[in-house]
C-alpha cells in the first residue's frame, strides 16, 4: 500500500494542471462551475461548456476509452489517470463527462455491438451532450423481472411499428432519443425475444406524460406508443438478441449509482451545518449523540471511499473483483439513506420546511438529498435485487429458480 | 522491495498489498491452519494458563515478534499493515495466547526514547526470548492517559490496573502511569517485588486477562505520551484487524452451512430471507477491510490521520464482528447454540474486541474529538 503517486504521474497531473489553467479560467469557474446530478434532470450544455469539453477530448482528458475516431480521448486504459483527471477537474471544478444514460451506456453498447453508421451518428454528439437520451426498459408489468416487458415490435416492410409503453422513464421529457427494449419475437422464451432499439422521440405516435416524482420535479415519465415507425435499421445488435446487447451496459449504471463522490458532499455538508445551526443554545455539533452518529455514518462513507481505491488498485492489475465489485450499489444507496436521514435529525425543527423555504437551513438541500434517496435504492436494480445478485453470484447460493425463468 | 519509494518522495498510488505481504499472509494462514484447527484452541483455553509455548515459539519463529522492530534493533524493520494482516489471520482462527499485549508492548518500545533499556528490551522481543505485555485499564472503566490514577515517586510504580492481558506470562509489563511530568509508561519486571497479579475469569477464553496491584514497585521509564499512544493506536487497529478475521470467519461458516444443511427438501441457501442476510452482512463487510488497511498504512505513514482512525476502525469492525456472530449463530440454528460447535469462540473473541481499549461510543467519541468538531 503506498497512497502517493510515482513521479510519472505526477508530471501528468502538472501538465493536466497547465492545460486547465489556460481552457478553465477563475471567470468559467464562477460562472459555470456547477455541480452535475445524479439521475436528476439533465439539459443541453451551453456553447462554452462544450468548448472546453472538445479541448479536453482532444488533449485526452475526457471519455479516455472511447476511440478518437468516435469522438472520445483515445487513450489506453489506466485507472490511475482517470483517477487524477477525476480529482483535478473536481477541484477547479470543471466540465467533467456528461452524466446520464446516454454517455454512461448507449455509447457502450455501440461501441460494443453498433453499426458504423450508428457509431458515426450518435457517439460524438452524445458525448459533447448534443443528443440527450432516455433509456426505455421499464414498464408498468415489467420492473424487476424486465425480461418480461411486452412494448412491441414488428417488422413491417422496411420500417419497425412500435406499440405499447415505457415508464418511469427519466428525462424523458427533454430527451431526443430513447434506447428501448422491445419484444420483437413473440414466440421466443422471454429472454431471446427482445430487440434493442433507438427511436427518435419526435417520431409520430410517441406521447410523454410526465410523473411528479416525490421530490416534486417532474423528472420521469411514462411513454406511449401508438403505431410508432421507425426504420429497419435502428436496431442494435442482431434481432431477438437485445437482452445480451442491453446487459452489456447495465453494469456502467450501477458504478454511476456507486460514486461515492455525492455521499462525500453530502456529508461534509452536514458537518459544516452541524456546527453552524443551533439547538437549545448549543452549536448541534456538541451534541454527543449526533457526534456519535456523524463518526458511525463516516466510519461508512470511509469504508466506501478506500473499497474504492481498493477497486481502482484491483483494476489497475487486472484483478477480477468478483464480491468486491457487487456491493457498492446496495453500499452507497443505504448510506446516502442514512446521511439524508441523519441530516434531517440535525436540522430538527427546521427539516419540516421545505427545499427553497428561504428559513429551511441550507436552503432545504438536504431534503433533497433524504427525498432522492429512496430514488436511487429503486432505480437501476433495487436493493434486493442488489441483495440477490451478492448472494447468488457474490456467495456462491443457489440461484432462484423462479427468477431463472 | 516493500519500502517502495520511501525516500524519493514518489510513490504508486496503490491500494493493495505488495507479493511480499500476500506471501506472508500465506505462510501465517498455512501454519495457522496446519497447528492450530478449534481442536487445539480449546485445548489452549481450557488449560491453566490459556499459553501455549509451542504454539507462540512457532509463530515467532515466522517472524511475528521480529516484524515491527526495527532493523537497527535486530527486527525486520517491516510496516505496521504487515503486523495488522497478521493479526487478521490470528482472528480468522481465533488463536488463543498473548499476540496483543506483547504487539502493543513491542510497539510502545518502538515509539520510545532512544535508551539501553529499549535496545535491550526490543532485542529480547525480535528475537522472541521475551514476552511482554501492557497494563493500560484502571477500574472505573478509565481507557484514557489522561484520567490515570496510578503514580510513579522516585522510581517506584502504585496504582491498579485491570484487565491486563497475559501478566502472570510475561516477562515485562509495561504499565500506564503518572509522574509529575505527567502520563508515561514504565516498566515492571515479572515477579517483581510489591506487585499482585491476580487472574480474572473472562468470557473470551482465548485472551486472557488479569488484574495487577502495584505497591511501590521498582520500575524504569520507558517514554512519554508518544509512545503510549503508539501503543494504544497499535492495539486499536490490531483489534480491527482481529475483529475482520473473525466477523468474516462467521460469514463463511454461515455461508458453508447455508450450502449444505437441508430443510423443507432444500437447502437453506435456497431461502430469499437466508440469501439476504448473508448478503447484508457481506455488503457491509467486504468494503470494512479497507478501513484497517488503511488505518494501519496511516499508523507509520500518514501519522496525521493514525490515531483517528485507529479509534474509528476499532469501534466499527468490532460493532461488525459482534453482528456477524450473532447472525451466523441465528443461521445455524439449535446447533449454533452449542458450547461444542466452534463458533462461540468468534462471538466470545467479539466482545473482548468491543470492549478492550474501550467500548465504541467512547472511541467515537474520541474520532470527534479528533476531527475538530
Ligand atoms: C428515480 C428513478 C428513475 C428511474 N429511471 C428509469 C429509466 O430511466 N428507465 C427505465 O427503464 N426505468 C427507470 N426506473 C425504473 C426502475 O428501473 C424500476 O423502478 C426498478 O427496476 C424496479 O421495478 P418496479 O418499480 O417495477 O418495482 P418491482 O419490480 O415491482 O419491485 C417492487 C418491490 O418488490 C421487490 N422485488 C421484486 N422482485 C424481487 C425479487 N426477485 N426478490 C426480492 N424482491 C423483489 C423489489 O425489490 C421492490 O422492493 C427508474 C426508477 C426510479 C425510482
Amino acid at each position: 500500500m503506498d497512497l502517493r503517486y510515482s513521479a510519472e504521474y505526477e508530471q501528468f497531473r502538472g501538465e493536466l494542471r497547465a492545460f486547465l489553467d489556460k481552457n478553465w479560467t477563475d471567470e468559467d469557474r464562477a460562472t459555470l462551475g456547477g455541480e452535475e446530478v445524479l439521475i436528476g434532470s439533465i439539459s443541453k450544455p451551453g456553447e462554452r461548456v462544450t468548448e472546453f469539453r472538445i479541448a479536453a477530448i482532444e488533449a485526452g482528458y475526457l471519455y479516455r476509452n472511447v476511440p478518437r475516431r468516435w469522438g472520445g480521448g483515445g487513450q489506453p486504459f489506466d485507472p490511475l489517470k482517470s483517477a487524477i483527471i477525476r480529482e483535478e477537474f473536481k477541484r477547479v471544478r470543471a466540465p467533467r463527462e456528461m452524466v446520464g444514460q446516454g454517455p454512461s451506456m448507449l455509447v457502450f453498447t455501440l461501441l460494443a455491438h453498433g453499426t458504423e453508421e450508428q457509431k458515426e451518428r450518435f457517439i460524438r454528439d452524445t458525448l459533447l451532450g448534443r443528443i440527450l437520451w432516455c433509456q426505455g426498459y421499464s414498464e408498468p408489468g415489467a420492473g424487476s423481472d424486465l425480461a418480461s416487458l411486452r412494448s412491441k415490435a414488428e417488422l413491417d416492410g422496411d420500417q419497425w411499428v412500435i406499440n405499447g409503453q415505457k415508464t418511469w422513464t427519466s428525462n424523458a421529457a427533454e430527451a431526443d432519443w430513447m434506447f428501448a427494449l422491445l419484444r420483437s419475437e413473440p414466440d421466443a422464451p422471454k429472454h431471446e425475444g427482445i430487440t434493442y432499439m433507438l427511436i427518435d422521440m419526435s417520431t409520430p405516435g410517441i406521447e410523454v406524460r410526465p410523473f411528479r416524482n416525490i421530490v416534486g420535479d417532474s423528472d420521469f415519465s411514462e411513454v406511449f406508443f401508438d403505431n410508432v415507425r421507425v426504420p429497419k435499421d435502428s436496431i442494435v445488435g442482431a434481432r431477438g438478441e437485445g437482452w445480451k446487447v442491453s446487459r452489456s451496459t447495465l453494469k456502467y449504471e450501477r458504478a454511476l449509482i456507486g460514486d461515492t463522490d455525492i455521499a462525500r458532499r453530502t456529508f461534509d455538508g452536514m458537518v459544516m451545518m452541524a456546527r453552524a445551526l443551533e439547538r437549545r443554545g448549543k452549536p448541534v455539533i456538541e451534541d454527543p449523540v449526533i457526534r456519535n452518529r456523524l463518526v458511525q455514518l463516516e466510519s461508512r462513507l470511509l469504508a466506501a471511499e478506500f473499497h474504492s481505491m481498493r477497486l481502482l488498485t484491483m483494476q489497475a492489475r487486472g484483478e477480477e473483483a468478483l464480491l468486491a465489485g457487487m456491493v457498492p450499489k446496495l453500499n452507497s444507496t443505504q448510506l446516502s439513506y442514512d446521511l439524508g436521514k441523519a441530516a434531517m435529525d440535525v436540522m430538527g425543527g427546521g427539516g419540516s420546511l421545505a427545499p427553497g423555504e428561504p428559513e429551511a437551513p441550507a436552503m432545504g438541500m438536504f431534503v433533497t438529498a433524504y427525498l432522492w434517496s429512496l430514488g436511487v435504492l429503486i432505480a437501476g436494480g433495487t436493493a434486493n435485487i442488489q441483495r440477490n445478485i451478492i448472494a447468488e453470484r457474490g456467495l456462491g447460493m443457489p440461484r432462484d429458480p423462479v427468477q431463472k425463468r | 522491495m516493500r519500502p517502495r519509494g520511501r525516500d524519493t518522495g514518489w510513490g504508486i498510488m496503490d491500494f493493495g498489498l505488495s507479493q511480499e505481504q500476500v506471501l506472508l499472509v500465506d505462510t501465517v494462514r498455512r501454519y495457522l491452519a496446519d497447528n492450530c484447527p478449534t481442536s487445539r484452541v480449546r485445548s489452549v483455553m481450557e488449560s491453566e494458563t490459556g499459553h501455549d509455548g509451542g504454539l507462540w515459539a512457532g509463530l515467532m519463529e515466522l517472524g511475528v515478534g521480529a516484524l515491527v522492530v526495527p532493523e537497527s534493533y535486530g527486527g525486520l524493520g517491516a510496516e505496521f499493515l504487515d503486523l495488522a494482516l497478521i493479526s487478521e489471520q490470528l482472528g480468522s482462527a481465533a488463536v488463543p495466547g498473548p499476540f496483543l499485549g506483547h504487539a502493543m508492548a513491542t510497539l510502545a518500545l518502538v515509539y520510545a526514547e532512544d535508551s539501553e533499556l529499549k535496545k535491550e528490551c526490543l532485542s529480547a522481543l525480535a528475537g522472541g526470548e521475551a514476552l511482554a505485555t501492557c497494563a493500560v485499564a484502571e477500574p472505573g472503566d478509565v481507557w484514557d492517559h489522561a484520567a490515570v490514577a496510578s503514580t510513579v515517586k522516585d522510581g517506584k510504580l502504585s496504582g491498579r490496573k485491570t484487565l491486563v492481558p497475559y501478566a502472570s506470562a510475561a516477562d515485562w509489563l509495561l504499565v500506564v502511569a503518572r509522574d509529575g511530568d505527567g502520563p508515561g509508561l514504565w516498566l515492571v519486571d515479572a515477579g517483581a517485588a510489591g506487585m499482585e497479579l491476580r487472574t480474572l475469569r473472562g468470557n473470551d477464553m482465548t485472551r486472557r486477562v488479569e488484574s495487577a496491584e502495584f505497591s511501590a514497585v521498582v520500575c524504569r521509564r520507558v517514554g512519554g505520551v508518544e509512545s503510549l499512544a503508539k501503543m494504544r493506536d497499535a492495539g486499536l487497529v490490531l483489534l480491527a484487524a482481529d475483529s475482520f478475521g473473525g466477523a468474516q470467519r462467521c460469514l463463511d461458516m454461515a455461508r458453508d452451512y447455508a450450502l449444505q444443511r437441508q430443510q423443507f427438501g432444500q437447502v437453506i441457501g435456497m431461502f430469499q430471507a437466508v440469501k439476504h442476510q448473508l448478503a447484508n452482512l457481506a455488503a457491509e463487510l467486504e468494503p470494512s477491510m479497507s478501513l484497517y488497511w488503511y488505518a494501519a498504512h496511516a499508523y507509520d505513514r500518514i501519522p496525521e490521520d493514525g490515531p483517528r482512525h485507529a479509534a474509528l476502525a476499532k469501534a466499527y469492525l468490532s460493532d461488525l464482528y459482534d453482528r456477524a456472530a450473532r447472525d451466523s449463530t441465528e443461521l445455524h440454528g439449535g446447533i449454533g447454540f452449542t458450547w461444542e460447535f466452534d463458533l462461540h469462540l468468534w462471538f466470545r473473541r467479539s466482545i473482548f474486541n468491543r470492549s478492550y481499549l474501550g467500548d465504541s461510543d467512547y472511541l467515537r467519541g474520541r474520532a470527534a474529538d479528533l476531527a475538530g468538531w
